[in-house]
């Protein structure tokens, strides 16, 4: 047993979270909170970076695996990491400190907790892409609830109290028919160790339900249509570092429970609902791309354009095709920074001028240049256009369902051009034009730490965009590896049928 | 005399009780002497009762009286949380001017009560039990006589309460009448064939004791009661009573039963997911704290119940867990009620809880955590009583009271957040006194790290739980 890495990431967070607990401090500013905050999540995600150095991209098996006797001895809290997980870790580890350095500006009121809180999450974030046992899996995925109930309860807007329990209450229904599935599996082959689980395979007949099982829980997180309502609420009532939680990591455990359990632990069912998936996801990203198209609010457009581009991701996870589901992965990622870095320009000019309405803005080209170059950025990355991490991500998954399904994939096609009709509306409306309101003339520039948190986002979107095989390497073989076992399994299950 | 040994907590805790009567009316003004006289009898006798717990199983009396690792562990958890009872309460029983001689005398023998129900092995021993502790707690629900609701809840759960022992008295004759004994062992070898009568009697006895557990449909008195109470007595109410009827409710089913579980399955299924529901709605609209405490009481012994209900060693072993963390949370639940105090006066409205969290941040986080776990929010305690709970349930194959299971905790957890909202996200009003007795803080304290610490070592409870088996 060597050094225990993924668990000291797991727990790193915790730890900085209680030592903020007693920091003191003198002018209610919170300085030293803030520091040690900061401290934690970056010396967390330089753990990351080296978890990434000493990764072995072209193992199959998962790495750097702990196994304790947690659970009457019968469920092992039991961690380790693929290719698939890999990049969630180092997204999540980088996400953090940018919430918390964003953190400057929007919070004012109880600082201390909410870093507190921000930790808690990335502990429970963490965890929930390390968990090799279905149970220590639902336990992180349940857990991060908590903080971020309090984080949009407490610092959230005007409806914050009705988010804030919409956002509860839906995921924590969607995942309690998970948890039944999780024990019903434990009955059924004796154990909620994934990796067995790979090896033992779970009868036929009972993939299906458990399949809907899992699949309640992860549509509403993910959020797929209809059950996306929560997440349009949410993402606008959290303060700005909750909403870039939500959109760049949250949403994400569910395209990766797609991948690690729906797809690896149920193949003939994911099979059977593949049409389900298709039909849920092409509605989402046709019709929350129109949704968006008419929003009046820059936070609620982002959201729904969230939805629309997760639609992408269960679209291509379930193409089930090498190109499709690294499409997935890589959208995911993209899509974590992009929209990260979309709530927080939104945030800044929420900042200085208290409204997040569109026709509120205009031509703040000329007031705010450098905010509208990275802007532009960002919005390019959200739209897909060569260079940018988003089109990889879409290319490939419209590559993977074309392959499949040429209607689907036309169809999704669509969805490409709806998103670029709204977000260039919105940079249009809100960057160019006339100045109509004349209060805006006093808004500044960006300050240096916003300057610093919007180019680190803009470096890796570009960067990867251009040249994404760094990413592409770390996945590659997992996904090649899950998907050969998805095949065998499938033709094990037809040459018994026959 | 040589099974005196066995009984010994028993005979300890009657002699005490006798020699405080006694020391109450020829001493004057010795009520604080005897609460805390009382306190220490009650650290004593659990120490009684640890060192018996090695003891497998021991029949006495003409095995009338059974000393087995439920009793045990029952016992220990009846009086260690009736230690944390009246260590919480010292400072509320004066603060209310309830100090009186007889309380904590009540207290006790309420526990000896409930002591020999736990180890009752013959129907009379058993009801004589049942009615030395019902007695005791009629009293003590209306010991605030000067509280209108105080009275109106004693004379209620009086009224209500022989009701129910008048049934499962009744139920207990058919029983006798049919199976030729009162012995337990002796009813479960006289009943292999099924006939009428000691069906009756099963439903008679259920319904008594599922009055005694306040399960629904017989629920009824527990909202009143509850917040009729002083509070110190609603604590007790919420935790010792429960832990010995659901160690009857287990004696009953698995021992004279056993062989009619076809006969009470449904009955004990139905109660379950009654009880689950009816707690998860009606405490929505609640808002009065022990109100609010009561339906979500009901709703919790649903989730006991449930384990009950999958005639397994492992469903026993799960509700027995569940019963030990739920009494935990509502010490902490209770301890933090005890500290909504201002000038006298103690607040129990959901009202009183606005914006708590600015002014005392600790209490508030302890209420945040007791209230996630009670609504079974992992990584908290409560997640792992129902997660074992339902992995019992589950694997029977019982599905459907396993979702309506897990959908009401969903409806459950609303009401949960609300009072966590109105902490939290609501403004905040006058500060509350933060000066407090060392037994609740410790109390307090200890039971919220409990929860919150639950998870790194899950298996602290069901290691010892798993010594208990009935099949």
């Amino acid at each position: 047993m060597n050094f225990p890495i993924l668990s000291s990431l797991i727990l790193l967070p915790t730890i900085g979270a209680l030592f903020i607990l007693f920091t003191k401090s003198s002018s209610g500013k919170y300085q030293s909170a803030k520091y040690v905050a900061l401290f934690i999540s970056l010396a967390n995600f330089l753990l990351s970076l080296y978890l990434w150095y000493i990764f072995d991209k072209n193992s199959i098996d998962f790495q750097f695996v702990e196994n304790r006797e947690w659970l009457s001895g019968f469920i092992n809290y039991k961690v380790g990491i693929d290719g698939i997980s890999i990049l969630f870790i180092i997204l999540t580890a980088f996400i953090t400190p940018i919430c918390i350095i964003s953190v400057n500006a929007t919070i004012t009121n109880r600082l201390k907790d909410f870093l507190i809180a921000i930790l808690i999450m990335e502990t429970f974030m963490i965890g929930v892409f390390c968990s090799l046992d279905l149970v220590v899996f639902y336990l992180f995925f349940e857990a991060g609830l908590i903080p971020m109930f309090l984080i949009i309860g407490i610092w959230g807007g005007d409806r914050r109290v009705y988010s804030a329990f919409k956002f509860f209450l839906y995921t924590l229904l969607g995942s309690v028919l998970m948890l039944v599935a999780i024990i019903s599996i434990y009955w059924i082959t004796g154990t909620t160790d994934v990796e067995r689980l790979y090896e033992l395979g779970i009868q036929s007949e009972y993939q299906n339900l458990l399949w809907l099982a899992f699949f309640s829980s992860f549509a509403v997180k993910t959020p797929m249509w209809p059950v996306h309502t929560w997440l349009p609420d949410a993402h606008v009532e959290a303060p700005t570092a909750g909403s870039v939680l939500l959109a760049a990591i949250l949403l994400k455990m569910a395209g990766y429970g797609f991948i690690r359990f729906s797809l690896g632990l149920f193949p003939i069912a994911s099979e059977n609902f593949t049409m389900l998936v298709y039909i849920l996801s092409l509605i989402a990203i046709i019709y929350t791309s129109l949704v968006a198209l008419m929003q009046e609010d820059m936070k609620k457009l982002i959201a729904y354009s969230s939805v629309a581009h997760m639609g992408f991701v269960t679209l291509g996870i379930f193409t089930m095709t090498q190109q499709g589901i690294e499409g997935s992965i890589f959208q995911m990622i993209s899509h974590g920074l992009v929209s990260a870095a979309l709530f927080l320009s939104v945030g800044v000019v929420y900042d200085r001028h208290h409204t997040r309405l569109i026709n509120k803005y205009g031509g703040l080209v000329s007031i705010m240049p450098r905010y509208a170059i990275v802007f532009m950025v960002f919005t390019l990355g959200a739209l897909g256009l060569p260079g940018t991490t988003g089109f990889i991500g879409e290319f490939l998954i419209l590559m993977g369902a074309f392959e499949k399904n040429i209607l689907v994939a036309m169809i999704a096609s669509l969805g490409v051009i709806l998103g670029a009709a709204y977000m260039l509306w919105l940079f249009k409306r809100v960057v160019f034009g006339e100045i109509t309101n004349q209060d805006l003339n006093r808004m500044k520039d960006l300050k240096s730490f916003e300057i610093v948190i919007l180019t680190v986002l803009a470096i890796p979107i570009l960067f990867f965009g251009f040249y994404p095989e760094p990413l592409m390497n770390s996945i590659e073989a997992s996904v090649e590896n899950a998907l050969n076992m998805y095949n065998f399994d499938l033709i094990n299950n037809l040459a018994s049928k026959d | 005399m040589e099974n005196f040994q066995y009984i010994l907590p028993e005979v300890f805790i009657s002699i005490t009780i006798m020699l405080f009567l006694l020391i109450g009316v020829f001493k004057k003004s010795s009520s604080n002497l005897i609460y805390n006289l009382s306190t220490i009898s009650l650290i004593i006798l659990l120490a009684l009762i640890i060192n018996l717990s090695s003891l497998d199983k021991i029949y006495l009396f003409n095995s009338s009286y059974l000393i087995d690792n439920l009793s045990n562990y029952m016992k220990i958890i009846l009086v260690g949380s009736g230690v944390f009872v009246m260590l919480t309460g010292s400072k509320y029983i004066q603060v209310i001017n309830l100090n009186k001689i007889e309380y904590p005398i009540l207290i006790l023998s309420s526990i000896l009560g409930m002591m020999i129900m736990i180890s009752s092995n013959d129907l009379i021993v058993f009801y004589m039990g049942l009615e030395l502790q019902s007695l005791a707690l009629y009293v003590l629900a209306s010991f605030n006589r000067d509280n209108l609701l105080s009275t109106e809840s004693g004379l209620k759960y009086f009224v209500l309460s022989a009701l129910s022992s008048g049934l499962l008295l009744y139920g207990c004759s058919l029983t006798y009448g049919f199976s030729e004994s009162t012995n337990f062992d002796q009813i479960l070898i006289n009943s292999t064939e099924f006939n009428y009568g000691t069906t009756f009697g099963i439903v008679f006895i259920l319904v008594g004791l599922a009055f005694k557990i306040s399960a629904v449909p017989f629920h009824m008195w527990a909202p009143d009661v509850y917040q009729g109470s002083p509070t110190s007595v609603t604590l007790f109410f919420a935790i010792l009573p429960k832990i010995a009827a659901l160690s009857v409710f287990i004696k009953f089913l698995y021992t004279p039963f056993a062989n009619m579980n076809d006969q009470w399955q449904t009955i004990i299924v139905f109660i379950s997911i009654a009880s689950m529901i009816f707690g998860a709605v009606a405490a929505i609209g609640q808002k009065n704290l022990k109100r609010l405490i009561a339906y979500s009481s009901i709703s919790h012994m649903g989730y006991a119940l449930a384990g009950l209900a999958t005639i397994s060693n492992q469903g026993i072993q799960s509700s027995i867990t569940y019963i030990s963390i739920y009494l935990v949370m509502n010490l902490a639940f209770f301890s933090c009620l005890f500290m909504l105090k201002r000038n006298d006066k103690y607040y129990e409205n959901i009202e009183d809880l606005s914006g708590l969290s600015k002014k005392h941040p600790i209490l508030s986080f302890s209420l945040l955590i007791v209230l996630f776990s009670l609504a079974g929010i992992p990584p908290l305690a409560g997640f792992f009583a129902k997660f074992y709970v339902f992995l019992a349930v589950i694997e029977q194959s019982m599905y459907f009271l396993a979702i309506v299971g897990l959908l009401a905790t969903v409806v459950a957890a609303f009401y949960y957040l609300r009072i966590i909202k109105i902490i939290y996200f609501d403004p905040e009003k006058d500060e509350y006194e933060t000066s407090h007795n060392l037994g609740l803080k410790i109390t307090l304290a200890i039971s919220t790290i409990f929860i919150l610490a639950y998870f790194i070592y899950p298996s602290s409870i069901t290691e010892i739980v798993s010594k208990i088996t009935m099949i």
